[in-house]
Formats: structure tokens, sequence, C-alpha cells
């Protein structure tokens, strides 16, 4: 069994609907080291903008390059949430849950959170046709906001054997 | 800071029974400090053994792990338990002459870490002098302080000998049903402290030449309430001992006792390797920062506890920020954790960290070489003082369960935006469910023997979502990735509760683009007990789970009993009965079919404290479901509509997730209208645009409220308590919100009992007493 997929079996994976045989294969054999340079060409096809993929960082949401040279966290919509070494959420829209009616939008009053231990912060893109929600946060009254993710893009890329963009502070 | 820094090997008098000519101790010693010192597991730079004969490496981890799942699979089938015969809670691991974990079974594998402190205590504390360790010998140990995860772990020690010099240890262990602690059940939660948390047994000799003691029978027996149960189980870890104790023997017979020895050694060094080539093909290098936390709602008339300090409503808080280094090795630290507390979910380091692997095998390693390899390739930093390294000796560890689930499951949020990153979207699993609720109780069962009853239906919640399909219906559980929620007949056998339903739980998966799997509940009537108590463990005020990319987490746990319900009468009477679901807990209907009269208590209180339950009355026990992943407007509409046929989704939330609009037949089959879901979809984007707010603006009002200081005084607790423990924590809370240098919330401010914060005892403190440490702190 190979451990090597093609570039439209990752689409699949991407989109969901890859044989439940190749996912089973994908899960129990090696990893295949030359996934991720296939992922980005299947997510880059499909951006409307031209800025290069460096790191996806959800299903909406890129650390690209723009035609400046520049290291940004930016959006399907095209919307940049800012230098790609801070954390995005801070240029993104809130909703905070806070209240039984807020919650009871979302589940059953009783199968909810109470806003006097836990809320939700919902962090949504800004621009209004895109609206995408891009994470969920549940912690308690006054929490920081949490920076999810801050990867070692450099050494990333000497791990895949890559050459990092520039802008990537070594 | 506390590092775990170079042993000595103390000194014995006795002739050595290692083939080395050290003490344990010695042996130990020099394992660890090389180790250490290079890197490499006792220093074995290159696996000579593996690169020179491969095959016969291969061809003796085979035999042992064979042996070590075949023990389990044979031995289980004595327990009379279901805990363990139906769920699989036990394990048995094989050991070095060092503690080191060689190899070990399926099932809890949590063990891992836990039966090897209970052999590295021996060894620092030289059991090996007084009171000896010979071929033939048992010892039995689930004291917490050394390293066990709960008491009702029971775990089984045998030294294996090969012509009179000790070869290996082995250890099996069983989750028992009841371990005679202050309430019935093995996760009780009334008592505070450790004397009142059942029976401690401090890695005791209890076997001499393969036969338990007489005493120890005698005395261990009218210790706990199901001694049926109790013996059974023993007889099940000495027999699953002894079987791998004849593999080892056939090995060495095979292959020669050096050859063996080397092979205990290399095969560590392998599981070292092993994590770090995973780590290096699977994550991304970086920090991943993360937090969970649960509710310990302690104030409710319904939490009846001993001492009155312990009357306090607490948040457990466990920030962690996973560092994944250039060498692909990783550090996980827990700075800012809230201490512990007079509850019984305290943990331990070592059940903290070897907890870990239960969930780790399940996603980074999933490997049948799991080995204390992985412990030598990674970096835990657990302060001294917080919930998950107490510097006391008397807290309590029953339900440690509640607080390491909940703050593992930020873990495998965290790992997963790694694989997500990296295009490994199969391996991604937004979290784990909190896997509770925890059905205990006891009293005179429908045999009229004292008994005492956990149900280990929460074995089976629902899984976490992936990125590219939608988590597992009720199926697992973190802390055995073998769940299984057993048979409702062998339930009925072990428990005087009938079922009047087991279903799936509507709504339990947190929304996405691909949902989390459903939890389920079943309802049981009390039936044919006497003097009968129960109560409640498990999450309600609060999620441990968050979901992942805009996933939702899932939903909360709520309690539901019902007393003097009449169900009798309407039996008779050929009335209807409360049956199967619990469709919606804000429009209820078991309430229809109780008699009038019935005390019906249906709330967010799900610990509570032992309740008189009489035959008749009620209680459902709901198991969680898991978090989800991605925008839930991003969910098809195919999988919308299947939600809704397969009613694991109440028409009102397809509406307001969704957006969805359909239509339903007459024999109730629903179809989502795609276009006019879309356009009702492209509005709710519109209208998240309309309610929210720049996140920078919100800062502002949010750093009012903590100038203020208005939230509930268990938040306020909560930070007080990290606060104290961590100046770094209270560093970056302060300038995360820009706040005056000297702004600070503390406990004698709220005014809510603070025992164990200033006045503490470590067990270090203890005569004639060496702590093993194997974390900073």
């Amino acid at each position: 069994m190979s451990t090597t997929y093609t570039k439209k079996q990752v689409a699949e994976l991407v989109d969901g609907v890859l044989d439940w045989e190749t996912v089973r294969r994908m899960l129990f054999m090696p990893k295949d080291p030359d996934r991720f340079a296939m992922y980005i060409d299947v997510l880059q096809e499909r951006q409307t903008w031209d800025d290069k993929i460096i790191l996806p960082l959800g299903p909406h949401l890129y650390i690209v390059e723009d035609k400046n040279g520049d290291i940004v966290n930016k959006c399907d919509c095209g919307f940049v949430f800012g230098p790609y070494t801070e954390n995005w959420k801070l240029n993104a829209l809130i909703y905070v849950r806070d209240s039984v009616e807020k919650f009871n939008e979302v589940y059953p009053k009783l199968m909810s959170p109470d806003a006097e231990w836990q809320v939700y912060r919902e962090y949504y893109c800004p621009i209004e046709e895109c609206g995408v929600m891009h994470d969920v946060e549940a912690p308690t009254p006054w929490y920081p906001v949490i920076h999810d993710f801050e990867p070692d893009i450099a050494e990333f890329y000497k791990w895949v054997g890559l050459e990092a963009p520039k802008g990537i502070a070594a | 800071m506390n590092k775990p820094e170079s042993i000595s090997g103390g000194s014995s008098t006795r002739k050595s029974i290692l083939y080395n000519g050290k003490t344990l101790a010695q042996n130990r010693a020099d394992m660890y400090n090389t180790s250490k010192e290079t890197g490499h597991y006792d220093g074995l730079k290159e696996l000579k053994l593996k690169k020179s004969d491969p095959i016969t490496f291969e061809k003796i981890f085979s035999k042992l792990r064979a042996g070590v799942v075949n023990a389990r699979e044979t031995a289980k089938k004595i327990a009379a338990s279901p805990i363990v015969e139906q769920e699989g809670e036990l394990c048995f691991t094989l050991y070095n002459t060092a503690g080191d974990c060689v190899c070990t079974s399926t099932g809890i594998i949590i063990h891992v870490g836990t039966m090897g402190m209970c052999i590295k205590y021996m060894i620092e504390n030289n059991w090996e002098e007084d009171p000896t360790v010979n071929p033939g010998d048992m010892f039995t140990n689930n004291d917490c302080q050394i390293g066990n995860v709960h008491p009702c772990d029971i775990a089984t020690i045998v030294p294996i000998f090969h012509e009179g010099k000790l070869v290996a240890w082995v250890g099996g262990v069983t989750h028992v049903i009841d371990t005679g602690a202050a309430g019935p059940g093995s996760m009780s939660n009334g008592q505070v402290q450790r004397f009142g948390d059942g029976v401690q047994i401090t890695c005791r000799k209890t076997g001499i030449n393969d036969k338990p003691m007489r005493d120890w029978q005698h005395e261990v027996q009218r210790n706990v309430r199901t001694p049926k149960y109790w013996i059974l189980d023993e007889r099940t870890r000495i027999a699953g001992d002894h079987m791998i104790r004849d593999i080892v023997e056939e090995v060495i017979s095979d292959v020669g006792v050096e050859t063996f020895l080397q092979f205990t050694s290399e095969i560590i060094e392998d599981g070292r390797r092993g994590l770090v080539k995973r780590i290096n093909d699977i994550l991304i290098p970086g920090k991943y920062n993360t937090v969970a936390f649960v509710d310990v709602p302690y104030m409710h008339e319904d939490v009846s506890v001993p001492s009155p300090f312990a009357k306090v409503d607490t948040i457990m808080h466990a920030p962690c920020t996973i560092t994944v280094k250039p060498e692909a090795t990783w550090r996980l630290d827990f700075e800012g954790c809230s201490r512990w507390g007079w509850h019984t979910y305290n943990a331990n380091p070592t059940a903290f960290t070897s907890g870990i692997w239960v969930m780790m095998t399940q996603t980074v390693v999933p490997t049948e070489r799991i080995n204390d390899g992985s412990l030598f390739a990674s970096e835990f930093r657990l302060p001294k003082g917080t919930w998950t390294n107490p510097n006391d000796r008397r807290t309590a560890h029953a339900d440690a369960w509640h607080f390491l689930v909940s703050s593992w499951s930020s873990l495998w949020r965290a790992v997963s935006r790694g694989y997500f990153s990296r295009g490994y979207l199969e391996e991604v699993n937004a979290g784990n469910s909190n896997p509770c609720n925890w059905m205990q109780g006891g009293g005179f069962n429908q045999e009229e023997e004292i008994h005492a009853v956990n149900s280990f239906e929460t074995a089976a919640c629902g899984t976490g979502a992936c990125a590219m399909k939608d988590g597992l219906n009720h199926a697992a559980a973190i802390w055995n990735p073998e769940g299984d929620m057993g048979d409702c007949e062998i339930w009925e056998l072990a428990e005087p509760l009938l079922y009047m339903g087991r279903a799936i739980k509507s709504n339990t998966g947190g929304y996405g683009k691909y949902r989390g799997g459903m939890g389920f509940e079943t309802l049981r009537m009390v039936h044919n007990s006497a003097d009968w108590c129960m109560f409640f463990m498990g999450n309600g005020y609060m999620n441990s789970d968050w979901g992942l990319h805009g996933g939702y987490p899932s939903a909360t746990g709520y309690r539901f009993e019902a007393h003097n319900t009449g169900l009798h009468k309407r039996i008779a009477e050929g009335k209807s009965l409360p049956m199967g679901h619990d469709w919606n807990p804000d429009e209820p209907d078991y309430e229809n079919h109780l008699e009038p009269g019935a005390e019906v208590k249906r709330d967010s209180q799900c610990i509570t404290t032992e309740a008189i339950f009489e035959n008749g009355d009620l209680y459902l026990n709901y198991l969680r479901g898991g978090p989800g992943f991605g925008d839930p407007l991003d969910r098809t509409i195919e999988n919308i509509e299947k939600d809704l046929n397969d009613v694991v989704l109440l028409e009102e939330y397809a509406v307001k997730i969704y957006g969805a609009k359909f239509t339903k037949n007459k024999e109730g089959y629903y179809t989502v209208d795609a276009d006019a879901t879309r356009a009702r979809q492209k509005e709710m984007r519109k209208e998240r645009h309309s309610r929210g707010t720049p996140v920078k603006e919100w800062m502002k009002g949010e750093r009012q409220k903590i100038l203020d200081k208005k939230a509930s005084k268990q938040v306020q607790q909560m930070y007080a308590s990290s606060f104290e423990l961590s100046q770094p924590f209270l560093d970056k809370f302060r300038a995360f919100w820009t706040l005056p240098s000297d702004w600070l919330v503390t406990e004698k401010e709220l005014g809510v009992p603070a025992f164990g914060a200033k006045h503490h005892m470590d067990l270090s403190q203890m005569p004639d007493v060496k702590t093993v440490v194997l974390v900073e702190e």
C-alpha cells in the first residue's frame, strides 16, 4: 500500500468527500511527506487572490506572503488580519454570549453554560458579505484573548524541505 | 524552580539482586542520569541489538507485546465486575529493572506511568532491604501520593527473577467498583481529604510464594463495600502478571538473559526516537497556547461536605503552552494552573503526565510501541501547589478525571491545529467530550447484599469532530481508547436499576461544518433495592471542550432525577411511562408520565452527593457529546437534512444554527430546501456583522469590568488562586489588559475560605520518605 496520494485525493480530503478506504490508509500508514506541498497547491488554486499561502490556519484563514513580501494573516474573502506574528483575533469582530437568551440561540437552556461561570466568544470576519466564524472561545469572563498558535515557520519549512519566504523571521 | 535533577543511588548492605551487582537505587540512578546527560535512554546512542539482529529484536517485542495483550484479554474473564469484564478497565505493563515501561497492553494505559512510579518509589525507598524483594512476591499499590490516578485503580506488582536475579517487573491494574470511601462507588465525591477517599495501600507486600497473604485479604475485604468484586479483581491482576512472567521466562530461555536485558533498554530508546520521528512527521514547530476550565459547584444545597472550608464554588483553570522544538521534542508547560482544592478532583504529576499518553496514543503516537521512551522525549512543567501537583499530603483524588479529562481536551485541540495546518486533516479532532456523567451510588442491591455502583456507560461518549467528517456518536472516552457502553442486560445484573430507555441524545455534539459526535442518555428506575443512595458527577455550569476553527463546544450537562414518582402504580394501571428520550429539557415530557406529587429536580447541578432514592425513583444518566469543527454555516445541506432525519438535531436549532428551511412530510421525513437555506445563511452572515464588535473596542469594556471587579465570585476566586501561584500568569494578565502594575484580586478580599493556600505540608516532609520527581515543578 502506498503512502503517496494524488492531488485529487488531497482535494477530496479537503472537501470531506474522500473515500473512507483511502482515509483509513492515511490514518494507519506512515505519513506522506509531500502532503503539505500538495495541500498548499490545492488551497492556492481555490483563492481569488494571488498572495502565496505560507501556512493554513483554519478552513478560511491563512498566513500568506503578499505582493510586498509582507507575511500576514488573511481571510478567504481577502480581509487582512494583520502581521502573522500577531494574534489575528485582535482584528476580528467579536460577539460574546453571556446571557441565558444569547446561549439559548445555540443550545437548550439546560444544555448551555451558565454565564456566571463561562461565556462563548465568537470571532467573525469583519467583512459583511463574508462574516465567517473563524473561532469560538469558551473561557471564563475576563480571560485574555488567546493567541492559539505561533508557528515557527522558518523551522517548519526546513522540516518539509521548502524554502521559507524572506519575510519570515529566522 | 525545582527541576528533576540527578538522583543518587543510596546504599544497601544486602547482596545485590541484580546481575550488574548494583543496588536497585544505584541501577536506576545510573540509567536515569545517563539518559538525562546524553539525551538517549540509558545513554544508548546506538541500538546495537536492533541494528545487528533486527529479527530477534522484533521477535522479542512481538512476543512480549502479544503476551501483555493476551494476558489482559484472558485475565479479564476472571473478573466479575462489569467495569473490568465489560468495559476493559484494566491494563498490564512490563517494566525493566529501573521501573521504566518496556511495553504495555491495551486498555487503561494511563497506568504505564502510575505503576512505574510505584516501582520507582519502592526502589528509591529501599524496599530491596525492607520489606525485601524476592521471587514470588506481590506488591499492591493505590496510593495517589505516589502516582496513582485515584484510589480505585488497584495495582498488583510482581518482580520477575531469573536465576535469583531481578530482570524485570510486571504490573497489572484494575479499576475496582468500590474502595470503601466515605461514599459508595469508585469515584465518589462527598469526601474532601485523603482520609475519606477509601482504602490506601502504599506499595505494600501483599503476597509471597505467588499467594496473597491471608492477613492482607482479611483486612482489605472488610474495608470495601464489594468484597466479591475485590477478590476477583485481585485474582485477575495476579493471573495476568503471572502469565506475563511466564512469557518473560520463555523469552529469556530463547535469547538469553543478556540479550533480554539489552532489549529492555533499547526498546525504550527506540520508543523515544519514535516520538521524535512522529512529532517531526505530523506536527509543526512553534507554540500552541491553550486553556481549559471545569466547574466545581459546591455551594449548592445538594452537595454535602464534611468541612465548612470546602463549601465553595471554584473553577479548575488549566492553561498550557505546548512548545514543539526544532529538534522535534516538546515541552508542555502548565504555568498558571489554579490551586488544588478540597474536593476529589486533584491529580498528581504522574497521573497527569502518564494520562497524557492515553490521549497521545490516540493521536500523536498511535502505535503499539508506546513505552517510557516517550517521556524521555518530553518535558513537563507542573508548578508545585497547583491541582496538577499538590503540595499537601491531605488531598483527595477519587475523581481526578473530572479535572484531567477537562484539561486534556485543550491539548488535543492544540495539536489538531498543527495537523490541520500541515494538511493531515484526517488526524484532526476538535477535542474530546467530557466523559461523564458518572452515575454512582450504593446500598443494598437486588441480591440483598451491600453494594456500590459506578456506571461505565460513560466509556462511550461522543468524540470530537474531525476536519473532514463528523465525530463518532456514543463511541469513546479519552481515558480508554477502547470505549464501550456495555450491555444493558449486564448493567441490570450489576445494578438494581432498570432501563426505561437508552437513546442517542439530540443536540449534544457541538455544531460545525463537521459536528461533534452525539452522546446518549439512559433513564434508570431504581428497582429491588433497599436503603439506596445515588449521586451525580459531571460538568453542568461549564463546558470543558471548546470546538475548533469555528465549531461550537458540545452541550453542557444537566441533571434530572425524580422521586415519589408513583411509577409502580402507573405500571399496575397500565398508564403511560417516561421512556427513552428526554428530547428537549426546556420542554420536559417525562413529567407528563409521573403521578401528581412527584418531586423532580431538573437543573445544571451536575455534581451532587448521596441522596436517598426509593424503588420507583428515576435517574437520567446523560453521557456527553463531542465538540464541533468549522463554521456551522459551511455544513452541507445533505448533512443538515440527515441530522434532522436521524433525530440528532432539534428542529429549533436547525433553524437557529444552520439557517435551515425545511418541510416535514406525513411520515415525519424532513426535506431541506437548499436555495432557501443558503439565502437565509447569507442573511445570517450579515447578522453576525451587525451584532459583532471590533475586538479592540470590546476589550475596553472588558477591561473596565476587570477594574471594577465585576464577575462572579467563583470566576474571581479562580484568578486569585492562579495569580497567587504564578507571577508569570499575573504579569501576562496585567499586560494583556493594560492594568495598573498593582492591580490584583485576592481570595482574602473575596471572603472565601482558602485553607491550604498558606499552610500546607507535602509528602516529602514525612519521615523516611523519598519522593520521586520526574517533572519540573
